[in-house]
């Protein structure tokens, strides 16, 4: 009985070796199922969702124009301090003073990609972008300015 | 005799490290350190086990390589803002974290959600258990030493990543829930998407199935090691898979429905052996379930709001606020004490992968050393989630 016993259990361990090594097998046999990719080599061809959040940027119009009013309202929604806004005073045409946008400091590597930012931002001033090769051998490189160069307030955005 | 003579010579010097305080109540006992840096763990847990010959006679697990004190630290956030570290401590079931946050915020601000957005979070908690019971999958066969098992776990894990990526924007750490609904609506691709995912992925179940769950290595490896009775899966406080593989019925999504869960059919599993091969079967049988829920949810998304009209600064009134969630390890438990202000006065986790750990001394003891990885793998440990 023990020997019976003993003879079916080996020959219950080995087919179930077997159904295992069929599942294996099988992908031998079907190499379209492979879904490797070769990175960095289809970096022309790959493509990241437009709600990827690769770092926070300030979209720029043709005319060097953006929509950032110097709010602080994403400054104030961010958990981990990574925006600090510098802002300046304007003179409007009228002889008014104006708050405005001087400079719109990043820092991307405390930036923990949570969207609150521009989740808060009332003008849509700032988006996510899909950029994701953040690599750089200095850290202070890291820190960066969104407003581009003579860049100004688009007409109409309070 | 070598080691009495040692003590005796040296009874002056105060024992120091946590090694040398476990030899000298061990004996005669051979002391091991497994981690921090340890592959089987995981993480950085730092086991002192407590060996005769191959036995062992007691694991003291050491924690705090990767405390964060993100309870301290949500206390200096607001209600929108603490949400988001709350993913670094369970980072697999990092949806179901917030989930749990967000609850408790509402909770305090008696909102009432779209019902757009109770489907979409429930839709992703599972999608999101999926993802974590996959991974736990994968990297217990690799304890065990089987390799393959590993990759065909993340094949299937990666198109739940690349859905997430699509809808919530990122893969791991989404911050998708906010309090009030959603962050944003679902991607217009979300729904043939996870339909496509669904239909793959029942098929794929049966060939792990057929490669793990019959191997005759794998059973002789889990069957009838680490038991945990029913009585000490409570005493401990065991949640999830570990507490309903010993027969204790602590699934949240039915004692204590949120959301929609009350409104789906799904079974509670529980098995009653209590050893690693139980643990192993409810993970198992859970993805089943969980595609159950997807499968009844996906193509009934009510027409809605998304996001409840919530005010720009959330003020939670007087009070204590607790709600509790189902991760795909257990009960998660967020307690807020609010004295009125924009930020929490306190905060307190109860994550289920500090309880789970607990039991792992009682589990273990009088099982050999080679058993430990086995007993490890199934109680499915993410450190930082024990950490915080």
């Amino acid at each position: 009985m023990f020997i019976k016993e003993y003879i079916s259990d080996v020959f219950k361990a080995v087919s179930s070796l077997l159904k295992g090594m069929k599942t294996t097998g099988s992908y031998f046999v079907r190499p379209k199922e492979i879904i490797t990719q070769q990175y960095p080599d289809n970096r022309a061809h790959m493509k990241l969702p437009e709600r990827f959040r690769g770092e926070v940027v300030m979209i720029h119009d043709e005319n060097n124009e953006h929509a950032c009013t110097g709010c602080t309202a994403c400054e104030l929604a961010c958990p981990n301090a990574t925006i600090k806004i510098i802002t300046k005073f304007d003179t409007t045409p009228e002889g008014k003073k104006k708050k405005a946008l001087d400079t719109f400091v990043y820092h991307l590597e405390l930036c923990t990609m949570c969207n609150l930012c521009v989740e808060a931002c009332p003008t849509s001033a700032i988006k996510m972008a899909q950029t994701f090769e953040h690599s750089v051998y200095d850290r202070n490189r890291l820190l960066k300015k969104l407003n581009q160069p003579g860049s100004k307030l688009r007409a109409g955005v309070e | 005799m070598y080691r009495e003579t040692q003590i005796l010579n040296s009874n002056t010097i105060a024992p120091t490290t946590a090694r040398d305080l476990a030899m000298d109540e061990a004996g005669a006992g051979l002391v091991i350190n497994v981690g921090p840096q340890h592959p089987a763990t995981h993480g950085v847990l730092h086991l002192v086990i407590t060996l005769e010959g191959e036995t062992i006679k007691k694991i003291e697990p050491h924690l705090g390589y990767i405390h964060r004190s993100i309870e301290k630290m949500c206390e200096s956030l607001s209600y929108r803002q603490f949400i988001y570290v709350t993913s670094r401590m369970d980072y697999l079931s990092a949806h179901i974290n917030n989930h749990g946050c967000v609850l408790c915020v509402e909770k305090g601000l008696q909102l009432e959600i779209p019902p757009r957005a109770q489907v979409i979070r429930v839709l992703m908690d599972e999608l999101t258990r999926i993802a974590s019971h996959e991974l736990w999958w994968g990297a217990m066969a690799m304890d065990l030493g089987a390799f393959t098992p590993f990759f065909y776990a993340f094949r299937e894990r990666e198109t739940i990543n690349d859905i997430m990526e699509e809808t919530c924007g990122t893969r791991l750490t989404m911050n998708y829930m906010v309090p009030g609904g959603v962050m944003y609506d679902i991607h217009p691709n979300f729904q043939r998407r996870v339909k496509d995912f669904i239909q793959l992925f029942n098929s794929k179940i049966d060939e792990y199935d057929d490669l793990v769950t019959g191997n005759i290595i794998f059973q002789n490896r889990t069957k009838g090691i680490g038991v945990l009775s029913r009585e000490d899966a409570i005493s401990f406080g065991c949640t999830g898979p570990v507490g309903r593989a010993s027969g204790v019925a602590c699934d949240i999504r039915k004692l204590y429905p949120y959301e929609v869960y009350d409104k789906v059919n799904f079974d509670e599993i529980i098995e009653t052996a209590g050893d690693s091969y139980a643990r192993y079967l409810v993970r198992i049988k859970e993805l089943r379930q969980s595609v159950r829920i997807i499968e009844q949810l996906i193509d009934n998304i009510p027409e809605g709001d998304f996001q409840a009209k919530t005010k720009a600064v959330l003020k939670l009134p007087k009070g204590e606020f607790y709600s509790r969630v189902e991760t795909a390890r257990g009960e998660l438990g967020v307690y807020i004490v609010s004295e009125g202000g924009t930020t929490p006065y306190r905060i307190k986790f109860r994550s289920p992968g500090f309880s789970n750990l607990s039991a792992l001394d009682h589990m273990s003891r009088g099982c050999k050393i080679g058993d430990l990885m086995a007993i490890m793998g199934t109680l499915d440990l993410v450190i930082p989630d024990i950490d915080r």
